[in-house]
């Protein structure tokens, strides 16, 4: 018969891996989770939570930037994708990370249209993505709350 | 002039007294390391910080190089007179950073007499062969692929714990009872004659075994070609083969962990 624990810890791992697996997070998160001990057991929500902070802000700068009708800089664009690029790669945010890489290319060659769509994709994504995040701390949460330890996945 | 709220200055009064001239030795502290990290990305900066401090290094970290040379003494301000050295065992830079990159930086701390001796590494998200070339030659210690690794600064940790360079060029780990003797990197003391401790500190820019392009990257599987450079980033031409190329990487490839 399956505790409360034994159910949320195999949530816990179901989800964690179904998220590498669909490509949301990869081997750096993985990283992050190395960093975190009892001395510093919220290290990866914190790095997240900054991360999801730094994408507001530099969406932000992306959005205004493409706003300027006619007189778009994208070097601006660019500089704001590949801060977030870096931030993205340093936290394990893959496909976030991916679709810097084709919003570059998209600043690069000063193309207009795909910088939008571009723009409104990593939006989405970065949402979507921290949606997730919370679900899994709140899992980790639950299983701390009942009295069991949050497992090792290995991916 | 204040400090923001993340930097934390080590004045040079709370340097570790190295045991010379028949002291008896400090015991062994892993803490004792000091890094000064720089990079624009808060991300970047915290873990970093993070990556850092559970390697036993004292971090402090700083989102410029500006804001690093005047941590150093290095600034042309005269009033950084009245803030003491910072004493570092390594500096770990950025090398996109919008003012300074890390290449101009890592120029600047060579250029100091205080500060050339310290190694200094480069980390950049991109993998771009002729930047790497070029900040080696420059006399970067190491180049770190971004996103940073606990194994690469695990590595990097290792040659700052103890490393011995001996003259012919070869490296080799004391034994800890050694430890206290040498410390690679300590930075000339201000402009009053003091002969012993500088004798130690060897100058590594000498035969050093050259570099294997594997060697360099920590990261090998990282995206080729991405060749974006973003801020100015000065594109020098190679050193002329006659001059001393400083290609010098920290620790064996055996250290890594």
């Amino acid at each position: 018969m399956d505790t409360l624990v034994a159910q949320l810890q195999r949530q816990f791992r179901d989800y964690t891996i179904s998220l590498y697996h669909q490509g949301f997070l990869d081997d750096q998160f993985t990283e992050l989770k190395k960093l975190q001990d009892e001395c510093s057991p919220d290290f990866v929500a914190e790095v997240v939570s900054l991360f999801f902070e730094d994408c507001e802000k530099l969406i932000g700068n992306m959005a205004r930037a493409l706003d300027q009708t006619g007189n778009v800089d994208f070097n601006l664009v660019g500089s704001s994708v590949h801060q977030l690029k870096g931030s993205s790669s340093s936290v394990g945010a893959k496909r976030v990370k991916g679709l810097c890489i084709t919003f570059k290319e998209c600043c690069d060659s000063q193309n207009f249209e795909g910088c939008v769509r571009c723009l409104q994709q990593v939006d989405i994504e970065y949402k979507s993505l921290k949606a997730k995040l919370q679900d899994l701390f709140n899992l980790e949460q639950q299983i701390v709350q009942a009295g069991g330890r949050i497992p090792q996945v290995d991916i | 002039m204040a400090s923001d709220g993340g930097v934390s200055c080590l004045r040079s009064s709370e340097m570790l007294n190295v045991g010379i001239g028949g002291m008896e030795p400090p015991p062994l502290d892993l803490d004792e390391v000091h890094v000064l990290a720089v990079d624009d990305s808060l991300v970047d900066r915290i873990v970093i910080e993070r990556l850092l401090r559970i390697t036993s290094c004292k971090v402090t970290a700083v989102d410029s190089g500006w804001r690093a040379l005047e941590l150093l003494g290095l600034d042309n301000e005269k009033a950084s007179v009245e803030l003491q050295r910072l004493k570092v065992d390594m500096i770990i830079t950025d090398y996109c950073m919008p003012g300074m990159t890390g290449y101009e930086l890592l120029k600047k701390i060579k250029e100091s007499s205080s500060f050339r001796q310290v190694p200094v590494v480069i980390m950049s998200s991109e993998n771009v062969l002729t930047r790497i070339d070029m900040c080696l030659e420059e006399g970067a210690e190491d180049f770190l692929l971004k996103p940073v690794k606990l194994a690469d600064v695990k590595r990097l940790r290792n040659c700052l714990s103890g490393d011995v360079k001996l003259s012919n060029g070869n490296k080799r780990k004391l034994p800890e009872d050694s430890v206290t003797v040498v410390q690679a990197s300590l930075p000339p003391p201000p402009p009053t004659p003091q002969p012993s401790l500088m004798t130690l500190s060897t100058d590594s820019s000498d035969s050093s075994p050259p570099l294997s392009p594997v060697e360099v990257f920590s990261s090998p599987l990282s995206s080729l070609g991405d060749d974006d450079v973003l801020t100015s980033s000065p594109e020098c031409s190679p050193t002329p083969e006659e001059s001393p190329i400083r290609r010098q990487k920290m620790g064996s490839p055996g250290l890594d962990q």
